[in-house]
């Protein structure tokens, strides 16, 4: 029931951009509109899936890990949006424009390189690949972390002066990857102590 | 259909604006008029006190130039509504929501340093010592967009010869008003306020080189840098500085607002160049605002013909 309405909701800024494009109400230049309004909301959701995590440990809602793939999925949809966008609205298919672009800019190769990263993740996404990675999915799945600073960077890069808004993502991302860190040092130094044990891994290490 | 089509509607199709603006000035009046019997004043100038200076007041006089391109302008909606002025939001839809704050009369405009006349204009006083043209020119954006504007406007060149230059006098630096409460866009520190502009004399002295007051024939928005600003259409449009207070005449070249952010990426000349990328961004090609796949960009914004003599021997890479 609240997968189905948050599933829902997570549908709304792509609902939001095609009912102001129908009714031409996206300003002088609706390319930019929907090439930043795809990319913010990946970068969104990316957020909200690494948030699963410490929100569990906080509240003990262990049921939030429910959502998880599922918000990783849509910050994979509106990624392919937005890197549809770029190909498609903004270079136009040219091939060579775009194999020239992505080695030279700095801020595209960076957010090219979060995309193809992401491509594996969303493959991988599936029970049955989970079942049959085992533990290697967990150090596939790893690759989040890179894959959105990668996002937040290619943000930052791309900005001309004002770095308000990049730094809000920059901030949430570095409290949600800082207290993975926490969490791992406080579980080897607790590790530490108990000696002669069966090392117990802390729940925080073996999740993403 | 997510992607606008060019309208076919034709911009002098529009219903025209001063017929809109008499219908409001009637209005206006005609609420004036009652009050003002009630009161025993004359209120429309009360209620309205800067209505001469009004956006979307018709300008009398302005004369055609041959110096205007024959491409179809952007409509007024898109020119007025997507507009990067800083000192209100660096959101490009900020500036037409936010610049009504703005005060444009009484405005002065210092003119100064190395010249034998220097003098503080009233701009009405200012906007009259050349006969007003319209320009029609293509504006390119450093940011990979470009629009067709009619400005309306005269020569910088008219107030340079009225001023004298001294023989010391190399380059010209303008400057933008600096009232947060008016632009509380700078409040935020995004970039050094007041906003700082130059240009070399040969480059003011340049025929396509105009202060602008108007746009459309009608007086400049606020959120396209009324009262004055300036227009040069070779440059990049952050070159164009808006709503200017003080132009000095100077013999070192001036340090822009943009060079002081970020040296490497914005130059003293910032001249639209397709062969000179911006270090993150390619400027080769452009989206004219309205069009759906984006076209070539061209040297010097397609005013090689008349300005590439002022660069002869100059590396444009160097001096980017």
């Amino acid at each position: 029931m609240i997968k189905g309405l948050l599933f829902l909701a997570s549908l709304g800024p792509l609902a939001w951009l095609a009912l102001n494009g129908y009714a031409e109400n996206l300003g002088a230049n609706p390319i930019e509109v929907i090439t930043r309004t795809t990319g913010t909301w990946t970068l969104v959701f990316l957020l909200i899936t690494l948030s699963i995590t410490p929100l569990r440990k906080f509240s003990g809602w262990h049921w939030l890990i429910r959502l998880r793939r599922m918000f990783g999925l849509f910050a994979f949809f509106y990624a392919c949006l937005h890197f549809t966008t770029y190909i498609w609205l903004d270079q136009f298919f040219d091939l060579g424009d775009i194999a020239r672009d992505i080695p030279k800019r700095p801020f595209i190769t960076l957010g090219f390189l979060s995309f193809v990263l992401l491509v594996p993740l969303a493959l991988t996404s599936s029970s049955a690949m989970i079942r049959r990675l085992g533990k290697g999915w967990q150090q596939l799945h790893r690759l989040v972390y890179v894959i959105a600073i990668g996002g937040v960077v290619h943000f930052m890069w791309l900005v001309k002066a004002d770095q308000r808004q990049p730094l809000i993502y920059g901030t949430v991302l570095t409290l949600l990857l800082g207290y993975r860190l926490l969490a791992r040092w406080y579980a080897k130094r607790r590790l530490g102590f108990v000696s002669g044990g069966t090392p117990v891994p802390f729940r925080g290490m073996t999740e993403l | 259909m997510l992607i606008k089509k060019r309208s076919d509607i034709k911009s002098s199709e529009i219903t025209d604006r001063s017929t809109y603006l008499n219908r409001r000035k009637f209005l206006i009046d005609a609420a004036g008029s009652l009050v003002g019997i009630a009161a025993g004043i004359s209120v429309p100038r009360l209620l309205d006190p800067a209505r001469d200076a009004h956006a979307g007041v018709k300008l009398n006089g302005v004369r055609k130039s041959p110096l205007s391109t024959d491409e179809t302008p952007n409509s007024l909606k898109d020119i007025t509504t997507y507009n990067n002025f800083y000192e209100f939001g660096t959101d490009k839809y900020s500036p037409a929501k936010y610049a009504k704050s703005l005060v444009t009369r009484p405005w002065t405009v210092a003119v100064e340093g190395e010249i034998k006349h220097p003098k503080v204009y009233d701009i009405d006083e200012l906007i009259k010592i050349s006969p007003l043209e319209e320009r029609i020119y293509r504006l390119r954006c450093v940011e990979g967009w470009s629009m067709v504007i009619p400005w309306v406007g005269f020569p910088l060149n008219a107030l340079i010869n009225q001023a004298q230059p001294t023989s010391k006098a190399r380059y010209i630096e303008f400057k933008t008003l600096f009232d947060p409460k008016q632009m509380p866009g700078q409040y935020r520190g995004v970039l050094e306020w007041s906003y700082t502009e130059g240009l070399r004399m040969d480059e003011a002295m340049h025929p396509l080189t105009i202060l602008a007051v108007g746009l459309y024939g009608e007086v400049l928005p606020n959120q396209n840098g009324a009262p004055i600003r300036l227009v040069v259409p070779w440059k990049y449009g952050f070159k164009s500085i808006k709503s200017i207070v003080r132009i000095r005449f100077v013999e070192k070249q001036p340090l822009t607002a943009w060079m002081k952010a970020t040296p490497h990426e914005y130059g003293f000349y910032s001249n639209v160049n397709p062969e000179v990328d911006h270090p993150r961004w390619s400027q080769a090609r452009e989206r004219r605002i309205g069009e759906f796949s984006k076209r070539k960009t061209l040297l010097f914004n397609g005013y090689a013909d008349q300005v590439a003599q002022l660069y002869q021997g100059m590396d444009l890479k160097t001096y980017f």
